[in-house]
């Protein structure tokens, strides 16, 4: 394996041996080490010396199922802190193929470039008329000029301008730029460093070497087996995709909705996983579909339109609920042709949809006015017009911008599709992550709602914190080895599970070596240490004001987990940076 | 002794089983007075399903003992997740 370095202000390449503290590091838990590493903390996330990293996961590449995830990380023009953003779609399975362990995005060029990666190394091309392209036109003229199965990963017309809530797009196995590193502007860092698109062509590679195969083969095949026999990972999330939430957070009144004003929305049904299903299968779309080979979950799908044309894929309940319960949109159409310009256009649905309810609100648009919101993406944020780039730039500086004090973000990140004070656990994740308000950094919604894990009642304060520190902890291990988060649903039921993957990586690696501390405990020491340089501090880890003085009308209940009981989240995680460091390069 | 009045909703692949809820309409039922979650499942012939099932009364979880009352709004899910 081998470390890509890509110095995009001499258009430079160089290939590096993996320095042995990084041997046992992947995805998340190598980017965050790259940007710790590497990153001046106080740096400008969209001058020359902040980086960009990408990693697959530790099991990308091989048999293990769902181990597609691709980790993209930088410091945040979003939020200012440490980033790790993760997508599906098929460029982490090339990378680990082709023999790369990460990627490494440096300085500044002048112009656009293409980066074309292959087992030979990487070349830097003039991107030429791909520039303006939107992910879909600049996906097709990629495949066709470097083959239709090359994995490739673009930024679209937000990614060029800047913007903060711009995402790097992933193609799926039919090519369609319909997975993206969302979250925290990650596409901003790559336009501000001129790169376009990333082609990965994994033709006559090696692949990946498994120092034991058949211990590999047998604990891949054991997980893969509970992953199907599992009810919400063989059957839940294959038939309805992650839409399927919609009701039950509606049901359990925590379906943020008119802005967070409201945890019902009246037009719920019309916007479900069970209506999109329908929906799908009465218009010849496909309800199951996997984001990348060897996905066993396959909780993608194909969305077609009243005719019968495809229209957008991997429409997801964030998106669904941001753009509709969020905006009060209860049109499915309207919503997945948002999805479709968000791909396109190529910025984050989830900050995208809270910026509209923050800018209804603020009066740009009446609540509930799906064609306006499809208007303004053409129009203004496709074209980097200045109400485009104010929306472009996330629900923080659209609700300064409109004199809004309902503004629904942690660290200038958008809050998803849970309402704090109706699911306190997910609500201490946004709270104390160091990437901002993520709920995939800490689930929590699985053991508040959804009988996953155990149950800890959602609407007390009670086994809150830990409940969120042991998720957080979890859910960096599995980020770090390309795992989709979705195993958790195994994981976190099945005894047998998390041993399967342990043996999995054993075999791999033909190491043993403490998971749980490595890839999990450390990673949170870095990214808490990396923030704590950038200048974050305990009084960034709170949830806005609102959500302490205004209750949830469908139970009446405020946010009311005390500061100090939030601090205690995070507090093992924290210690001083010599030890940190120590720590983090422990092998 | 008299009935209570349930609005009951299901959903996912639940209403595969209840046809009449497909596109979620909800079940209006009658149960007897004292009557619990468990006994609601057990007139739905729910009870006996292999998969652990998420009961929510008025947009509260709520487990089989709980004793139901006039009016109450259940929701029924089976394991279910995404995020």
């Amino acid at each position: 394996m081998k470390i890509l370095r890509v110095n995009m202000s001499n258009l430079t390449i160089a290939t590096e041996n993996v320095p042995e503290k990084y041997y046992l590091l992947g995805g998340r838990a190598l980017t965050s080490r790259i940007i710790y590493d590497e990153v001046e903390a106080t740096c400008h996330p969209l001058g020359e010396n902040n980086k960009l990293a990408i990693a697959p996961g530790l099991l990308a590449g091989t048999p293990a199922p769902s181990s597609g995830r691709l980790s993209v990380g930088t410091k945040s023009p979003l939020t200012g802190t440490i980033k790790e953003s993760n997508a599906g779609g098929i460029a982490a399975q090339k990378l680990a193929r082709i023999g790369v362990k990460a990627v490494v995005i440096e300085g500044k060029a002048d112009g656009w470039y293409i980066l074309k990666l292959t087992g030979n190394g990487g070349e830097l091309i003039p991107a030429g008329d791909l520039v303006g392209k939107g992910n879909y036109d600049a996906g097709d003229i990629l495949r066709a000029e470097f083959g239709e199965k090359t994995a490739v990963m673009t930024i679209g017309q937000a990614g060029e301008a800047r913007m903060t809530a711009a995402s790097i797009a992933v193609a799926d196995m039919e090519g369609r730029p319909v997975r993206h590193c969302g979250r925290g502007g990650t596409g901003a860092v790559m336009g501000s460093k001129g790169l376009k698109a990333i082609v990965i062509d994994d033709t006559g590679a090696e692949g990946v070497e498994i120092k034991d195969k058949e211990k590999f083969k047998e604990a891949a095949q054991a997980f893969s087996k509970m992953l199907l026999a599992n009810p919400t990972c063989g059957q839940g999330l294959p038939t309805y995709g992650t839409a399927v939430l919609v009701n039950i957070l509606n049901e359990s009144g925590a379906l943020p909705t008119r802005n967070f004003q409201e945890g019902r929305f009246i037009g719920a049904e019309k916007i479900s996983g069970e209506f999109m299903y329908d929906t799908i299968v009465k218009r010849g779309g496909k309800p199951t579909h996997a984001c990348h080979p060897g996905c066993v979950m396959r909780c993608s799908q194909v969305y077609n339109d009243a005719d019968g044309n495809y229209l957008t894929a991997g429409f997801e309940y964030e998106t669904i609920w941001a753009f509709g319960a969020d905006c009060e949109v209860d049109d499915l159409d309207q919503i997945a042709m948002l999805d479709r310009l968000c791909d396109d256009i190529g910025v984050d649905t989830i900050e995208m949809g809270v910026t509209f309810g923050v800018a209804m609100e603020g009066g740009l648009l009446p609540f509930g006015d799906g064609e306006g919101m499809i208007r303004i993406m053409k129009e203004e944020v496709a074209k980097a017009t200045p109400l485009g780039r104010i929306l472009g730039q996330g629900a923080a500086v659209t609700g300064q911008v409109f004199g809004v004090t309902r503004v629904p973000v942690v660290k200038k990140q958008s809050i998803p599709a849970y309402d704090p004070r109706a699911v306190k656990g997910v609500a201490v994740t946004y709270a104390t992550t160091p990437m901002g308000a993520d709920h995939t950094a800490g689930y929590s919604v699985a053991t508040n709602i959804l009988k996953v894990g155990g149950f800890v009642d959602p609407l007390k304060k009670e086994g809150q914190v830990e409940l969120s520190r042991n998720l957080q902890i979890a859910t960096s291990v599995l980020d770090s080895m390309g795992l989709c988060l979705f195993v958790a649903f195994t994981v976190l039921d099945e005894a047998k599970a998390f041993p399967a993957i342990v043996d999995m990586l054993t075999a791999q690696y033909g190491v043993e070596f403490d998971v749980t501390e490595t890839l999990g405990v450390n990673n949170l020491k870095v990214e808490r240490a990396y923030n704590k340089r950038a200048g974050f501090t305990a009084a960034d880890d709170r949830l806005p004001e609102f959500f302490y003085k205004e209750p949830i009308n469908t139970h009446n209940v405020l946010f009311d987990i005390t500061n100090e009981e939030l601090d205690s989240t995070m507090a093992p995680f924290d210690m001083e940076e010599e030890v940190a460091e120590a720590a983090a390069t422990k092998e | 002794m008299k009935n209570l009045q349930l609005e009951v909703r299901l959903f996912a692949y639940l209403r595969e089983k209840f046809p009449e809820t497909l596109g979620g309409t909800p079940l209006f039922l009658e149960i007897a007075e004292g009557s619990t979650v468990n006994d609601l499942l057990i007139q739905l012939g729910l009870d006996q399903i292999d998969i652990p099932l998420i009961v929510m009364v008025n947009g509260v979880r709520e487990f089989d003992e709980k004793v139901l009352k006039d009016k109450d709004r259940v929701g029924i899910f089976p394991p279910i997740g995404g995020g």
